[in-house]
């Protein structure tokens, strides 16, 4: 099988997927415990009002035809190309376009969550191969040490820790927001992400002041993620290093960063980059929390709004974004190792 | 009764008897023991909280937020509560959470792996398609959805991260079961006129048993941190429970006054407890897979 046919395979078993998930979202917001209407008023208003509210949301068709409409607006590429967001349905509290409000928060938590992957990577594959180079030395228990503390900490309490020394002992850094408002409005949008928007917008400083912003969230949600990565690279690297042609390439007198970066390294990264796509619905749930933590305006913190709002539609709306953002990373990832791995291929 | 006798014997067998063995020469022995260690203190620590701590949890004894001092150790909470008595108590709902949402797990997630992985067919096909879905979807997000719609409480905790993690055990037991059925003992039993249940929970799950013991100890820990995230983002106890999810959310708001002691032992407690879970889950797998242990 080629790579094109390999991708579009890949591509039309994301779809079942994908149903299923939408319809677990459907059947967790709408079937659970009942009536999202009634949740909303806390039973406190008079019928008229909640009927109202039934007929503008479409809640008071029969379920199979709210379902209906429920996938069949997010397929909506005619809606989609209008708006520039996904049919997600209106907002109970004033029926504006949940789409609209989850696509204007989404991008912070993309950049804090690509930011944040990254750093988990680098450092994970970085200690990692630290711990796998000098196996059963002090270096390797303590690094191993590490990856298993993190698995521990809760990663909201590691936020509020580094909030707490660097933000209000040492004031380096800020304590929440994408970037300082004493800076003004944000940069204008094109991707929505500060540090490039800033960039693009030729200002220095509010790119540096969007990066110290970043810095803390970025830090929290890294280094809980990176005890994974040192774990897994440590295991692949000690198995690698024992290979044949390991061996054949020391041999042949290359340097031992040559030989550990360029050989080892690169054999052991294909269960590192599948981790890495697992791991990215841990990075989401991750994320809601230091979201929390560092009042960062993005998916987590405007569910969890939407929450203590008991906007029913709009938290639907989130978790789906939330689920499609994860399948896509997924389908990402398996496009991604096919094209390293020629042999998935086969 | 013969066949519970079995499983307890099998549990005895596959872990009992290695751990005391490896507690002599391997690090894995050693992580199971330390991490039964800390989670028997504190679940020890919890019921005898009533017995052994200085103050009232609740009751208003201090001053306003004083830091730790001879007079209160942990120093006290802006309800001029004693920390040290709020700590010794506070763990009760995290256990009482992650202990009935492990439960609920096993009661689930077991049968149904067993039952799908043994029978096969569309039934299994279709369970396996809903729980991969599940098990892809970011956890939290589903617990913090599913409890919004339930509500608060110990009970609704407990649900919302069951749902969570049922994935986790059915996954595991199907692919064990997947490998035991197809074994010549398993073979003889049906053959010797066994029915399929009989087969299952005498001759399958005794196998399956050492697995899920691993899962269920990690998965303590993970519904520790579920539990604690939950009750950080709004949705879980009240704060007339002495419990360190609320005691360190709660004090986040004094975080910039800089009372650290508010926030620090309860964090510090959340993550003993889930060490230890996960200490004894790592040792025991290590201990259970020789292979993987390095």
């Amino acid at each position: 099988m080629g790579l094109r046919s390999y991708i579009i395979t890949r591509i039309l078993l994301t779809i079942p997927t994908l149903l299923l998930l939408l319809t677990m979202v459907f059947l967790v917001m709408r079937v659970l415990p009942g009536d999202p209407v009634a949740l909303h008023f806390e039973k406190k208003a008079d019928p008229e009002q909640m009927e109202a509210m039934r007929h503008i949301l479409g809640l008071d068709k029969p379920l199979l035809n709210q379902y209906a409409d429920y996938i069949v607006g997010l397929v909506d590429i005619g809606y989609l190309v209008a708006h520039g967001f996904p049919n997600l349905g209106k907002s109970m509290s004033n029926f504006d376009e949940v789409g609209g409000q989850v696509f204007s928060v989404f991008p912070a938590t993309l950049e804090l969550a690509i930011y944040s992957i990254t750093l988990a990577s680098l450092m994970g594959i970085l200690l990692g191969v630290v711990a796998s180079k000098s196996h059963n030395s002090i270096w390797d228990r303590l690094i191993r040490g590490f990856g298993t503390i993190t698995y521990a900490v809760p990663v909201f309490f590691l936020g509020i820790v580094l909030q707490l020394i660097f933000g209000v002992y040492l004031r380096w850094l800020p304590t929440g927001l994408r970037i300082d408002p004493s800076m003004g409005l944000p940069p204008p949008t094109i991707t929505g992400l500060y540090t490039i928007d800033s960039l693009l917008a030729g200002d220095v400083l509010k790119f540096f002041e969007s990066v110290k912003a970043l810095i803390l969230p970025t830090l929290t949600l890294g280094i809980i993620l990176s005890g994974i990565f040192v774990r897994l690279t440590r295991t692949n690297m000690l198995e690698t290093l024992r290979l044949d042609f390991v061996t054949a390439a020391k041999a042949r007198g290359l340097t031992d960063d040559n030989v550990t970066f360029g050989y080892a390294l690169r054999n052991a990264f294909l269960p590192i980059l599948t981790m890495m796509g697992l791991q990215f619905a841990a990075l989401l749930g991750g994320a809601v929390l230091t979201e929390t933590t560092f009042s960062w305006r993005g998916l987590g913190t405007y569910m969890l709004e939407r929450i203590n709002a008991r906007d029913y539609t709009a938290i639907q709306g989130a978790v789906t974004v939330f689920g499609l953002l994860v399948a896509l990373v997924s389908l990402a990832v398996d496009i991604l190792y096919a094209y390293l791995d020629p042999r998935i291929r086969l | 009764m013969i066949s519970r006798t079995k499983v307890k014997r099998s549990i005895m067998g596959n872990l009992i008897s290695p751990l005391l063995s490896m507690s002599r020469k391997g690090s894995s022995g050693w992580m199971v023991i330390v991490g039964l260690v800390i989670v028997t203190v504190i679940v020890v620590m919890t019921a005898l909280a009533p017995w052994i701590s200085p103050h009232n949890p609740n009751a208003q004894v201090g001053p306003i937020r004083q830091p730790p001092s001879l007079e209160f150790p942990m120093g006290t909470d802006h309800l001029q509560r004693d920390m040290l008595s709020r700590i010794i108590s506070g763990g009760s709902v995290m256990l009482q959470v992650s202990a009935f949402s492990v439960f609920l797990c096993f009661l689930l997630g077991v049968p149904l792996g067993l039952f799908s992985s043994y029978t096969g067919g569309y039934f299994d096909r279709a369970a396996s398609l809903v729980v991969d879905a599940v098990y892809a979807f970011p956890g939290l997000v589903i617990a913090i959805a599913v409890a919004a719609m339930l509500g608060p409480g110990v009970i609704n905790m407990a649900l919302s991260i069951a749902v969570v993690y049922i994935p986790s055990y059915f996954r595991i037991v199907r692919s064990q079961v997947l490998t035991i059925k197809e074994l010549t003992y398993v073979e003889a039993a049906r053959a010797t006129g066994a029915k399929w249940y009989t087969v299952l929970y005498r001759y399958v799950l005794p196998n399956v048993i050492p697995s899920i013991v691993i899962v269920a100890t990690i998965n303590f820990a993970d519904a520790i941190l579920t539990a604690a995230g939950l009750t950080f983002v709004g949705l879980g106890g009240t704060y007339d429970i002495p419990d360190w999810g609320w005691d360190l959310t709660d004090g986040r708001k004094y975080l910039l006054s800089g009372a650290w002691w508010i926030i620090t032992f309860p964090g510090l407690m959340i993550i003993l407890l889930a060490l230890g879970f996960t200490l004894i889950g790592e040792g025991l797998s290590e201990l259970l897979n020789p292979k993987l242990q390095r």
